[in-house]
């Protein structure tokens, strides 16, 4: 393995870190476009692990279930951005904590 | 066995902690912060802005063309692994591509006689 | 993928073109005739379900049924669920009939989003690689989003599809997280080489954590408790015909995938984690159980319900035996049907907009249809594990499947927890036998009835005479249970 190419470990701290971001974000962030941005970056992270993991193996199963994830998201955010904008039309506002019409 | 437990509480609080520390202590320590009418305005291509962003609506138009951009530029990731393997998969990976694409056709059709690619 | 393949998905491939061409037909002209949308997915449905059954001849003269280089199995424990599946969503196209037509919206996608649905749920459960199972769930997901919002004028609506979404969106990111891991530590993501691959290497924390994350990615997916607070809102504010189908195919669908990943890859796994399943499980019971007897609304107490149900579910995939195997097969069936009653049941009752939503609105209904009062205290008797009804057989499945696997102490709360959930089922029995304040008003229509009468034939049917279903659930289970190397007795 080239010098170059930090180790797997290094992938791990850095999928794990941006996963983490992605969490919080979603936790502490009322507006409902960060709120996808957030998730958006738990996926990447999912997408970094993947490929390290591939490289690591030399396996290109990793590498497949990137492409497929990277889809997904790109679906789940057009799906969430649909819902955002019928919502925003309903209440004129994308807070998640007006969203408030059923006690939960 | 236990041991093990803590170890993985360890690495998750660890991790957990390190964008708390970045986000909220780190980084206000750090950067300087001498916040000005200028800076506080959304950034627009270095021109003065013209409004603020929540101050009037931007047209839902807008959202169904990037909702729609978003599906058809990344179903093309498909595209390329498969360009590459074009010779050794043969008419059956044609074959299976051709349909691939047809599937989001139908989805295009549909987007089309809805008419969300015209603008009213 | 060779034209061999196209074999094997042959149902999957028929129920994407019959959904694609649903989606079709409002645009080139027949947006106005609803009524052939619901006989096009009748029709379609049908279909699906014979070349299922067709596959499912064809699959027993070739033994290793595997394709798409392995990620896909049409296994007993496949074709069984996907029967299911069909059923449930035929009935659920029913009940839709009515509640669509007096509202505005179109029919066609409504429909055709279902048939996505189906398709996701059909081809995860067939899944043998967490690619393909992953695949499956999301189809599943981002269809029931779109449904759960799809009445997008009312605020109750769509705020019930943003809370699903924005929850079971993270829930996948974390279910993918931990794949992700699983990856790392095995090497492979099909199933069966995970299995392998758990069975020769020491536990060690990244597999831990990783089996972490898919586990609670599932438990959101089947409601369990502390992944569960979307289910109560969600289930209130989606359209009712959508809530049914919440609650049962979809929710039978992560039972199946539960078991499957659990039983086929991570075995091995089980001595580690089956305390922290079981914990899940038995706080599913409790807490769901518990909430559910304060409840007013109708809608909110069945989703508590079906938390708990969920818990009961998982007994049968913590005791990792041919009992507990047979017990969620048994299980998810008798679950679909008896809820499905009930859905029929609440929608007879929807005079206006949120009509039979509440405990009152049952008000009287023995002397308005006694008939249909009657199914549905037999509906309710089967959810509590009552037993001349068929959800006896499951519970008996389940529980017997915890205690040989030594978990005696959980199967005795779930027993305690289903005499529990009999209080707030009972309230609903007492409302319509007992109460005399009015008359319940009542749109008892054609497919309401049929839904209600077929799902009454099968609960007291099966109850009464389970012996077919447990000789089907025996042979359908085998694949699986040959490769988990299901060890008859506790001990594990």
């Amino acid at each position: 393995m080239p010098e170059a190419i930090p180790s797997t470990e290094a992938y791990l701290m850095l999928s794990g870190t941006l996963f983490a971001v992605g969490l919080i974000g979603v936790i502490i962030r009322r507006n409902m476009i960060t709120v996808l941005m957030a998730i958006e970056l738990m996926m990447n992270a999912v997408n970094i692990n993947l490929v390290a993991f591939s490289h690591r193996f030399a396996s290109l199963e990793g590498q497949v279930f990137t492409i497929f994830v990277i889809t997904v998201a790109a679906g789940e955010a057009a799906v969430g951005l649909a819902i955002i904008i019928q919502l925003y039309r309903l209440k004129s506002s994308i807070n998640v904590d007006e969203a408030s019409e059923l006690n939960g | 066995m236990a041991a093990n437990y803590s170890v993985l509480l360890v690495a998750a609080l660890i991790v957990l902690s390190l964008p708390v520390l970045t986000l909220f202590v780190l980084a206000p320590l750090v950067r300087a912060s001498r916040p000005n009418k200028v800076k506080l305005e959304p950034y627009e291509c270095g021109v003065p802005a013209s409004s603020f962003a929540f101050d009037h609506r931007f047209s839902v138009r807008y959202f169904l063309i990037a909702v729609l951009f978003i599906i058809f530029d990344v179903e093309t990731v498909f595209l390329f692994p498969w360009a590459i393997r074009f010779k050794q998969l043969g008419w059956f990976g044609a074959v299976e591509m051709a349909v691939f694409l047809a599937i989001l056709l139908v989805g295009y059709f549909y987007a089309w006689k809805r008419k969300v690619l015209t603008w009213v | 993928m060779t034209w061999n393949d196209v074999v094997f998905l042959l149902p999957e491939i028929i129920i994407s073109i019959g959904a694609s061409l649903l989606l079709l037909a409002p645009v080139v002209g027949w947006r106005q005739r609803e009524t052939s949308a619901k006989w096009s997915m009748l029709i379609l449905l049908g279909i699906t379900a014979l070349t299922v059954i067709g596959c499912s001849y064809w699959v027993q003269e070739i033994p290793q049924s595997r394709s798409l280089a392995g990620m896909f199995a049409l296994d007993g424990f496949a074709i069984f669920f996907k029967l299911i599946f069909i059923t449930a969503i035929a009935m659920i196209t029913l009940l839709s009939d009515d509640f669509l037509r007096e509202s505005r919206y179109s029919v066609w996608e409504y429909y055709s989003l279902l048939g996505f649905a189906l398709c996701g749920m059909m081809f995860m459960v067939s899944g043998m690689s967490l690619i393909s199972i992953y695949i499956g769930l999301e189809l599943m997901s981002l269809s029931s989003y779109i449904l759960a919002g799809f009445f997008k004028n009312e605020e109750k609506s769509t705020e019930a599809a943003m809370k699903y979404f924005v929850l079971g969106a993270v829930s996948s990111g974390i279910l993918l997280y931990g794949i992700s891991l699983i990856y790392g530590v095995c090497g492979s993501l099909n199933l069966l080489d995970i299995g392998r691959a758990l069975s020769t290497i020491i536990t060690n924390d990244a597999l831990m954590f990783g089996v972490m994350l898919l586990g609670a990615g599932l438990c959101f997916k089947m409601a369990a408790v502390p992944f569960h607070v979307w289910t109560p809102d969600v289930y209130e504010g989606a359209p009712t015909p959508i809530t049914a189908f919440l609650s049962t195919a979809s929710k039978a669908a992560a039972f199946s995938i539960f078991a499957r990943i659990f039983y086929l890859a991570l075995h091995d796994f089980q001595l580690d984690w089956s305390n922290v399943l079981a914990t899940i499980s038995a706080l599913s019971m409790v807490l769901g159980n518990l909430a559910a007897i304060t409840q007013d609304n109708v809608k909110r107490m069945l989703a508590y319900s079906s938390i708990a149900h969920a818990g009961y579910a998982l007994l049968g995939i913590i005791s990792l035996n041919s009992l507990g195997l047979r017990g969620v097969l048994i299980y998810s069936l008798v679950y679909v049907f008896a809820n499905l009653g009930i859905w029929a049941t609440v929608l007879m009752l929807r005079r206006h907009e949120y009509g039979g939503e509440r405990v009152d609105d049952f008000e009287g209904l023995s002397r308005r249809a006694p008939f249909w009062a009657f199914a549905m205290v037999i509906f309710l008797l089967s959810l509590g594990g009552i037993p001349p009804t068929a959800g006896f057989i499951g519970k008996y499945f389940l529980f017997a499947a915890a205690i040989q696997a030594g978990f005696g102490w959980l199967a005795i709360l779930a027993v305690l927890m289903s005499a529990v959930s009999m209080f707030y089922y009972l309230r609903l029995v007492v409302a319509m036998y007992l109460r005399e304040g009015r008359e319940a008003d009542v749109a008892i229509t054609r497919p309401l009835q049929i839904v209600a009468a077929t799902c009454l034939i099968i609960t007291l049917l099966l109850g009464i005479y389970p012996t077919p279903l447990i000789n089907q659930a025996t042979e359908s289970s085998r694949w699986i249970g040959a490769r988990a190397a299901i060890i008859p007795h506790a001990g594990r």
